[in-house]
């Protein structure tokens, strides 16, 4: 337990340094991208579960990022005052469902709650996940990587084509999401310092639930599978069953990491269903050390942070491809490992053996 | 009474008939083991039993009912272990660890009970852990037990692996040739621990090449020959039977 509180606990402090550095340096801006970036993370945390540890890649994962942020941007954003009659609209009302706001031209719209948005996208996501991850999990390798990248292309064509989702132009004007009373998920300056909170809470969470179940019997067959599965089938782990609840698992954060960020930004475009951004979490996940639920922490924290202040200019996507291929090359097992140090010095030893034997 | 029983089973790759027609029985509490020249189909005899492959036709009754048909998974959690003929331990696990993914059928927390930690769980993981460090014990490799399974010795991980299927507390032990890549002390020594493990009440059905732990060790032999049993008897008597001689042994001696 204490192995496991210590470093959730320093981490906090940390977070918490960072928001006081920006406020003894003026400079709170910094900590709009920093909320954004621990939405992302939280994409990162749940693909790192998937791929460092069951040993399942999926090229696909902003597609689930995407069916999360769209479903609950529709839901929150379209007008159901004209269907007022409709007993389904009525029987939503009563249940406290609905909730109804000005829109910008004076007038009252009613749409869904973002609550009640929240769980019918997450639901939506988890039932894709399972209809989707039950066939292609029976894949392995490239062939999985393939399948799960033709998945994510088709959730891009799909809200890229869709007219009532945006098209090319996404769904704006998402409103605030009341988690709480007094607590919004919103990107207004006035909220800022409360989101990054809010925010990085949540990430936490996610780190102490997923920390948790790699010290768990199920983490322990997750990692059996990745490293034998005809074996942890013998020893009668069902073995396609836990890939597939991983698979749904991971799919369930980034559709809570779509549908927060979709609030905080107040809308979500195409581009977050792309496939460089499921090329982006992939080289994430690999940077930090694959089977390193912290090491990815670390980098997606970095890159996302550094991303979305812009460093990287236009070669952002450039950036991420070009870590996946070093990391490919270099450190297939992912670069942030345990071993990492003692891999540097038998690096180093090797040559200067070279160079003294030339 | 038989543990387990195979009445005509029957198994068809393309062109190549692995296994035709093949009964036999395991004694609850025996050791019996299963010989033949490379190709005679034990090891695809061995997939047949542990659900690996699916028979063509035939029955195989474990424990008192059919298994055939039924996922590796769950013929495991019905009490059969399995050992491999390739060693294939979970590498970037602990010896403990890999101890560990035996208990695996005998504790329930799922996805949810795990990430939250729920109290129920921490007693498992105890239990799990005590359960482990006893097989550890039984096999004498406790030292080891934090090491990366990867890092030990051929002859180490072997033990390893075969700690992994006890883990699993099973009625029966399949073992796909425990000796192989074994030399000759460590042969002997699997010999007096599979002899050790019938004696704590475990049935064992083996695979081997190693004649001299065979003889040693059965209680009883099954002699494969291009797929069909030719022989099933005591070790004795198989040393005696003429046609076991001219496929088998006959050919060695030559």
């Amino acid at each position: 337990m204490r192995t496991k509180f210590l470093p959730l606990f320093s981490f906090s402090v940390f977070m918490v340094c960072i928001q006081l550095l920006t406020y003894l340096t003026d400079s709170a801006y910094h900590l709009t991208q920093l909320t954004m970036t621990a939405y992302y993370s939280l994409l990162a945390i749940g693909l790192c579960m998937l791929i460092g540890y069951a040993g399942q890649i999926s090229i696909g994962h902003a597609g689930f990022f995407a069916i999360g942020g769209y479903i609950s941007a529709f839901l929150t954003t379209y007008d159901l005052s004209p269907h007022k009659g409709k007993a389904i609209v009525a029987a939503l009302s009563k249940i406290g469902a609905l909730s109804s706001r000005p829109d910008l031209y004076g007038g009252n719209i009613l749409t869904m709650h973002p609550w009640a948005a929240c769980i019918i996208a997450v639901f939506a996501a988890m039932i894709i996940a399972f209809a989707i991850g039950g066939p292609v999990l029976k894949l392995k390798g490239h062939y999985l990587a393939m399948a799960t990248l033709g998945f994510g292309i088709i959730v891009y064509r799909i809200v890229l084509g869709t007219t009532f989702l945006g098209a090319a132009d996404g769904i704006s004007d998402v409103p605030p999401f009341q988690v709480f009373p007094g607590i919004a998920i919103t990107g207004k300056s006035s909220e800022r310092i409360l989101n990054y909170y809010l925010a990085w809470v949540i990430v936490i969470a996610g780190m102490a639930f997923l920390l948790n179940l790699i010290d768990s019997r199920i983490g322990r067959a997750l990692t059996a599978i990745h490293g034998a599965e005809d074996a942890a089938d013998a020893m009668g782990i069902p073995t396609a069953r836990y890939k597939l609840r991983v698979f749904v698992l991971s799919a369930v954060f980034a559709a809570i990491a779509g549908i927060l960020l979709t609030h905080y930004n107040g809308g979500i475009g195409p581009s977050e269903a792309s496939v460089m951004k499921s090329v982006r979490y992939v080289s994430i996940v690999a940077i930090g050390g694959m089977a390193n639920l912290w090491g990815c922490l670390a980098m997606s924290l970095i890159l996302n942070y550094l991303s979305l202040r812009g460093s990287f200019g236009t070669l952002d996507d450039a950036v991420f491809g070009g870590i996946l291929i070093l990391i490919m090359l270099f450190a297939p097992d992912g670069l942030l490992r345990k071993q990492l140090l003692s891999d540097i010095r038998l690096f180093f030893s090797r040559r200067s053996q070279k160079e003294e034997t030339q | 009474m038989s543990l387990l029983s195979l009445e005509g089973i029957s198994k068809r790759f393309g062109g190549l008939q692995a296994v035709s027609d093949v009964s036999f029985s395991v004694d609850q509490g025996s050791i019996k083991a299963l010989i033949g020249p490379n190709g005679a189909g034990k090891t695809t005899l061995f997939n047949l039993i542990s659900g690996v492959l699916p028979p063509d036709s035939g029955t195989i009754t474990f424990n008192g009912t059919k298994v055939q048909g039924l996922m590796p998974h769950q013929v495991a959690s019905r009490g059969m272990a399995r050992t491999f003929q390739h060693i294939r331990l979970f590498p970037k696990m602990t010896v403990l660890e890999n101890i560990m993914i035996g208990r695996h059928i005998h504790s329930k927390a799922g996805f949810v009970a795990g990430m939250l930690s729920l109290p129920f769980t921490w007693n498992e993981e105890k239990q799990i852990r005590g359960k482990s460090l006893e097989v550890l014990n039984f096999l004498g490799i406790a030292e080891f037990a934090s090491a990366e399974a990867a890092s030990l010795a051929y002859g180490q991980q072997r033990i390893v692996e075969l700690g992994r299927a006890l883990a699993c507390e099973p009625k029966l032990l399949l073992l796909d040739e425990p000796a192989a890549g074994l030399n000759m002390r460590e042969t002997a020594e699997m010999g007096r621990l599979i002899a050790r493990i019938r004696d704590t009440g475990i049935t064992v059905l083996i695979v081997e090449h190693d004649m001299s732990l065979v003889m040693n060790i059965s209680d009883e032999i099954i002699v494969l020959s291009y797929g069909r049993k030719i022989a099933d008897d005591k070790p004795l008597a198989i040393q005696k039977n003429q046609e076991v001689i001219r496929v088998y042994l006959g050919e060695e001696d030559a």
